[in-house]
């Protein structure tokens, strides 16, 4: 494992299954950072999904399925970056316990010691530094929970937003809180997880700003449902492509 | 309950925009109080750690402790009874009430006489138990149970408490104000301590070492309860119990500095034994009850075993994004909140609550404050699994209630499909195309109830990266 | 009791799969290491935000400071334990035809003959066995003489307090003085007047216990 300090040649990116199907402009966006500092991405076409809505679910044997082919497509001993504070944690925090007790358990703990997020890699490893070139712009942070509270990432985040001279961070009040997504949650609970989201979105509407930035896709694409929904006036957005946009003058 | 019953409670608990306007306000307070009260974070993670060690060491001795807590205890004078089940418990207080022939019994707050559903019980036998703690009084004026483990009438504002006094306490005027609203219980009260023939309260922590109950609280009426009538029966559940007196000071930080953001509890009350001789007040006799009611099954699993560590701070409670908008009494059980979710559907069996335990989108807020470490989430995932599981043995209660084909169809699909790349792609092709056409139904329609339809990229990354010259391998 | 429910109960927890936990260290004491002025210091402002009164004072001036305190709420009755050294000293020297002086009770009786009295008096003064710094309050310890209803029932509680016997925490108060040795019938921490927070979280004093806590620390 390389060390902290060390820039790799080659990275892994583990593009998780939400932003594959819905998001891939921010996943390209994450990988073209990357690629942007001289490293070079590899994604092996095997990947698919971390397994976390299985294991969340009651369905570990299913979750076990899925995880052990990522833990096979992701063999060489080079990092793993993922742009999901919830996959990143699957990965890193959970993939160890899933394999407790089986012949993976080895290779399980070898590819959570290489799991990054995406923004932890960036400074932590990376360690870039951005000129924005976009138009001043009010945006607010949305805290999601796995990034918090596992990954413990958030700091990394911020930071890369502060980068941006010309972008306003303006704070929610409940950044910390949950957005309601929960995976299977948000459908086998739709009134608790509606109420989740919907005091996100007021929150978000409060700060005036014109789009709402987070790391992790589900927590977007709630958000962003509900704010359409309710014909709120800002969009929501992931990290990574809102970087690409404001350095390339968007 | 049957998820039909959690949902309407739900739904009635989020249309109760008054009840929501009050929870949001209490634990937005109690997140705040929290965090003044453990301000030096690296202290708090050294003292969480703390707890959680002399939990665990106290659980690994378990059976070891209560036997020399009843080896204590009953040499200092304190009678000890064990029972298996709640009935039992209800049994063994109702002989020693009439033992003594009373009609009365003041209570301080215990939320194992609210598993015992104790009040009820007494109140068939002719026998009435007074609460005396003001959240309990107040709901026991309006026929309710707790919505908080700490404080049971948070659900109501002041108009509405004052309402109660107004309506069922004898004489008392229409006030809002706090401190008369407080002088109402304290004079309607203290004659029932003056009266009482037996008190009745829980115990926070029992000390094996020395025999002795601590309790904690800040209104004094637990004194009260256990000083004044010449009986007093205290209620435990036998997780309650650790090792040495000495593990009493970071346990008592973290309760109340978890619980109501204080450094310490007006009263610390530190009971060894009945009235000993030459001594001319206290209880000439001291009862105490050891519950087991399902703790003893918990206990078999390792993992699970760590609900037990749960020393009722409430602060997981607090922090509970999903408690916050539906409030304690929607949960339907005893114990609310993220414990609430943990411990009844061990207690109770997962065919009667195990929905409790998917009601939760596994933020991780309560396992981040929790004082002792319990692994909310983990346990949660659990029970999850176990509602599903096919295994002929289980720890838990109700074990595979919940399988299904069709969802064990549909995780087994979607399992497929994950591990089948080429197949993967096709499908998410299909869906960027048609993605925009899927009927609203199911799952689908769940979602739209609150969020407009999600969109489906015309292509999927997969799907573009040769293309972008990324390598694959 | 029921032993048999005892039995089946403990052999239920006996029979469960268990390792070995070793016993935590407990730290002695968490607070810092500070001078007997600081402490009594921290103690002060603890319990002052907690309402309570607190005087610090010389030790010969207690009864002369007590007195005044009584005087300014126009207490009549005060209830008192004659066999300890803060009652002998009061008895004293009370001279209760004193103008604004209450008439001393002394609690001789148990409860059961004493009762109505305990429940009518205007104020009690007991001593304090400790403090503890770091949290903000006194220890009692109750025993034969000075029962511990005088620190609940009576609406005003007056404690005596030495300040060496403050520490600075209650993991060095429970060390030093050997507690688990030998625990009386009862022990308390008190550190205010009973306090609720029930209603909307807004904190109110004088609940059940006493409505207000006077102490004086003596050097």
């Amino acid at each position: 494992m390389t060390p902290e300090s060390a820039k790799p040649s080659n990275v892994y990116f583990f593009g998780t299954c939400l932003i594959d199907a819905f998001y891939p402009d921010a996943g390209l966006a994450a990988i073209r950072l990357i690629e942007r500092e001289g490293v070079r991405v590899i994604f092996p076409a095997g990947q698919s999904c971390c397994g976390q809505p299985a294991y969340n679910s009651g369905f570990p044997d299913e979750a076990r399925a899925v995880a052990r082919r990522q833990i096979q497509v992701f063999r060489q001993d080079i990092p793993v970056v993922v742009p999901s504070g919830s996959c990143a944690a699957m990965m890193k925090h959970h993939y160890p316990g899933l394999f407790a007790g089986t012949d993976d358990l080895d290779q399980a703990r070898a590819l959570a010691s290489r799991v990054f997020e995406w923004s932890e890699f960036m400074i932590r490893v990376l360690k870039v530094r951005y000129e924005d070139r976009g138009d001043p712009i009010r945006v607010t942070w949305h805290s999601s929970c796995h990034a918090l509270r596992e990954m413990k990432v958030i700091e990394y985040s911020k930071q890369l937003l502060r980068q941006l001279a010309r972008v306003e961070l303006a704070e929610l009040t409940n950044e910390r809180e949950c957005c309601g997504f929960g995976g299977t949650f948000s459908i086998k609970h739709p009134a608790i997880s509606g109420a989740l989201v919907n005091d996100k979105v007021d929150d978000i509407q409060r700060t005036g700003a014109a789009r709402v930035i987070a790391g992790d896709c589900g927590c977007l694409m709630n958000i962003a449902g509900a704010g359409q929904q309710r014909a709120m006036p800002f969009a929501a957005q992931h990290l990574a492509e809102f970087i690409w946009e404001r350095i390339h003058g968007g | 309950m049957a998820a039909e019953a959690f949902e309407k409670n739900v739904d009635r608990a989020l249309a109760d925009t008054q009840l929501r306007k009050n929870f949001a306000f209490a634990m937005g307070n109690f997140i705040l109080k929290r965090r003044a009260v453990f301000s030096d974070a690296e202290e708090t993670e050294r003292l969480r750690d703390l707890g959680n060690a002399i939990k665990q060491r106290a659980l690994s001795r378990l059976p070891e402790l209560l036997e020399q807590l009843d080896a204590v205890c009953t040499r200092n004078g304190i009678r000890v009874h064990w029972a298996e089940t709640t009935a039992i418990a209800n049994r063994i207080v109702l002989e020693i009430i009439e033992a003594h022939a009373a009609s009365r019994v003041v209570k301080g707050k215990s939320m194992v006489s609210e598993e015992m559903h104790l009040n009820a019980f007494l109140g068939t036998h002719g026998i009435e138990a007074i609460e005396t703690d003001l959240g309990e009084f107040i709901i026991q004026l309006n026929g309710e149970t707790p919505s908080h483990i700490i404080v049971p009438a948070i659900h109501k504002n002041k108009a509405q408490i004052a309402k109660i006094f107004h309506e069922k306490v004898a004489g008392a005027p229409y006030t809002e104000e706090v401190a008369e609203l407080n002088a109402i219980a304290r004079n309607t009260l203290r004659r029932k301590f003056y009266e009482a023939g037996i008190g009745l309260s829980g115990v926070n922590f029992a000390v094996a070492e020395t025999g002795t109950l601590c309790l904690v609280e800040n209104e004094g009426n637990g004194r009260m309860c256990t000083t004044v009538p010449p009986v007093h029966i205290a209620v435990m559940g036998l997780e309650k119990v650790v090792e040495r007196l000495a593990d009493l000071p970071p346990l008592l930080r973290l309760l109340t500095g978890s619980a109501t953001g204080q450094l310490v509890t007006t009263y610390v009350n530190l009971i060894t034994s009945p009235r000993r001789e030459g001594e001319k007040d206290g209880p000439q006799e001291v009862h105490l009850v050891i519950l087991d009611n399902g703790r003893s099954r918990i206990y078999q699993d390792p993992q699970l075993r760590q609900t037990l560590q749960c020393v009722r701070c409430g602060t997981c409670l607090n922090h509970c994004p999903v408690y916050t908008r539906i409030g304690g009494h929607a949960y339907g059980f005893v114990y609310p909140g993220p414990i609430g979710k943990i411990l009844t559907p061990q207690v109770e069996g997962l065919d009667k609550a195990g929905e409790l335990a998917f009601a939760s989108s596994l933020c991780g807020a309560c396992e981040e404050v929790c004082p002792v470490k319990i692994p909310i989430p983990a346990l949660l995932r659990r029970l999850r699994d176990e509602c599903y599981s096919s295994a002929t043995e289980s720890a838990v209660p109700g074990s595979g209630c919940k399988q299904n084909l069709a969802e064990r169809l549909a995780w087994k699909g979607w399992a497929f499909l994950n591990t089948h790349p080429r197949l993967n792609r096709m499908v998410t092709t299909l869906l960027g195309r048609v993605g925009d056409y899927l009927p609203s139904s199911g799952p689908l329609e769940r979602w739209m109830r609150y969020r407009s339809e999600p969109a489906f990229a015309s292509r999927s990354l997969h799907g573009r990266i040769k293309e972008e010259g990324i390598a694959d391998e | 009791m029921n032993d048999a429910a005892r039995d089946r109960i403990l052999a239920r927890l006996r029979s469960a799969p268990r390792e070995e936990v070793p016993s935590p260290e407990v730290p002695a004491s968490a607070a810092p290491v500070s001078d007997r002025g600081t402490q009594v210091a921290r103690l002060k402002s603890l319990m002052e935000a907690m309402r309570t009164e607190v005087h610090v004072l010389p030790r010969t001036e207690w009864v002369p400071r007590l007195q005044e305190v009584l005087r300014a709420r126009a207490i009549k009755t005060l209830l008192y334990a004659p066999g300890t050294e803060v009652g002998a000293a009061l008895r004293a020297v009370w001279d209760a035809d004193a103008s604004g002086l209450p008439e001393l009770v002394a609690y001789t009786e148990p409860v059961e003959a004493f009762k109505e009295q305990l429940f009518a008096v205007d104020a009690a003064v007991t001593s304090a066995a400790g403090a503890v710094a770091d949290t903000g309050a006194i220890i009692l310890r109750p025993d034969i003489h000075e029962p511990r209803s005088m620190s609940l029932v009576p609406p005003i509680h007056i404690a005596v307090l030495k300040a060496e016997s403050i520490f600075p925490s209650l993991a060095e108060a429970m060390q030093e003085g050997s507690w688990s040795a030998d625990m009386p019938t009862n022990m308390l921490l008190v550190s205010g007047p009973s306090k609720t927070a029930d209603i909307e979280l807004i904190l109110a004093f004088g609940v059940h216990g006493p409505k207000e806590l006077v102490v004086l620390i003596l050097e």
